[in-house]
């Protein structure tokens, strides 16, 4: 029965969020709409009459009504009563590793606290990631394709077990039928030809951090000594993307804060630099972070 | 109508009908993998 309701571009949206229909509505109804379900006709008319008279209020109650009749308005969950009676088996289909406690960069807005999540600078060893391999094949269920993201802290500060990981479970697949997928999401610091190659070869999908504009990157992805990342990293994040050939995925993935509320300048130069799947998404923090 | 213009009807109703196999890609959805799986996924059965 839910309804999202907005003001934008001078237009009165409004959006049925169940079957997914938008109307734009005039004021009159999206006051109404405001009383529709809590009150009756007669007391939205007292309600609104200050503003409107009774004849538009019952014109504006009757369209809202037929459009109810017709499924495009307060509509209820189809899904509610199938996902509430579901009682059956759950099947894990997805698992996220953090291979590296730890990360090169100090970016000001980290929500690992720099990587180590507030915790001991630790990396994942070989035995603890097959463990991990092992535990979504069994418990995937019927599922024949299942994902691992490989993310950290910077995971590529624990190549060795990356490796390994992904060895392990192309043996596992063999074994036992199932399609895992890996991801990976790094900062590209520590990107060369060895590790970019084993990359376009086994991962399903490549986040490559950068947040756009030099100025607006440096300001926020930088070093321990305080350094930007920029000029090391765009040229290794466009040597990663040149080998994503024949319609292999990636994201060059950025994050804009307050310090950038311009921040479609930052997609239209990583666009500029040729890349096509870019993915600009806002800084989640705390309240009173600075970088909100 | 005269108040109300509907732009897109809804049809998400009709996915009821044929479900989903949830064999599509997935990803935890914290931080840098939002794109991975909300952007751009291909459907497994196509």
């Amino acid at each position: 029965m839910k309804l999202h309701k907005f003001r934008q571009m001078g237009m009165n949206i409004v959006i049925d969020v169940n079957s997914g229909a938008i109307h734009v509505v005039d004021d009159i109804v999206y006051d109404v709409l405001d009383h529709y379900k809590s009150n009756t006709l007669d007391e939205i008319i007292i309600n609104l009459q200050n503003k409107y008279s009774k004849e538009q209020i019952k014109e504006a109650y009757d369209e809202i009504m037929q459009l109810e009749e017709e499924g495009l308005l307060y509509t209820e969950d189809p899904y509610k009563n199938i996902i509430l009676n579901d009682n059956g088996p759950s099947y894990i289909k997805a698992m996220c590793l953090n291979i590296a406690h730890d990360c090169n960069l100090k970016c000001k807005y980290c929500f690992a606290s720099e990587g180590d999540y507030k915790g001991e600078r630790k990396l994942m060893s070989p035995e603890v990631g097959k463990r991990a391999v092992d535990f979504v094949i069994e418990n995937a269920g019927p599922r024949k394709n299942v994902e691992i993201d490989l993310f950290g802290g910077e995971p590529l500060m624990n190549f060795k077990t990356v490796k390994e990981i992904v060895e392990y479970a192309r043996k596992r697949e063999k074994e036992t039928g199932k399609n895992i997928r890996f991801t990976i999401t790094t900062n590209a610091t520590l990107l060369n030809d060895e590790i970019m190659d084993f990359i376009d070869e086994n991962m399903g999908n490549v986040v490559l951090s950068i947040d756009g504009r030099k100025e607006v990157n440096d300001n926020i992805r930088i070093r321990y000594d305080g350094t930007g990342t920029f000029d090391d990293i765009l040229p290794k994040i466009k040597a990663m993307v040149e080998k994503r050939k024949d319609g292999k995925q990636y994201y060059v993935r950025g994050t804009f804060t307050r310090e950038n509320l311009d921040f479609y300048n930052d997609v239209m130069m990583l666009a500029d630099e040729g890349f096509k799947e870019i993915s600009i998404e806002p800084v989640v923090l705390e309240d009173k972070h600075p970088f909100l | 109508m005269k108040h109300i213009k509907t732009i897109n009807m809804g049809a998400l109703k009709n996915s009821i009908a044929k479900p989903g196999c949830k064999e599509c890609a997935n990803s935890c959805q914290s931080a840098c993998k939002t794109s991975c799986t909300v952007a751009n996924l291909e459907c497994e059965n196509r």
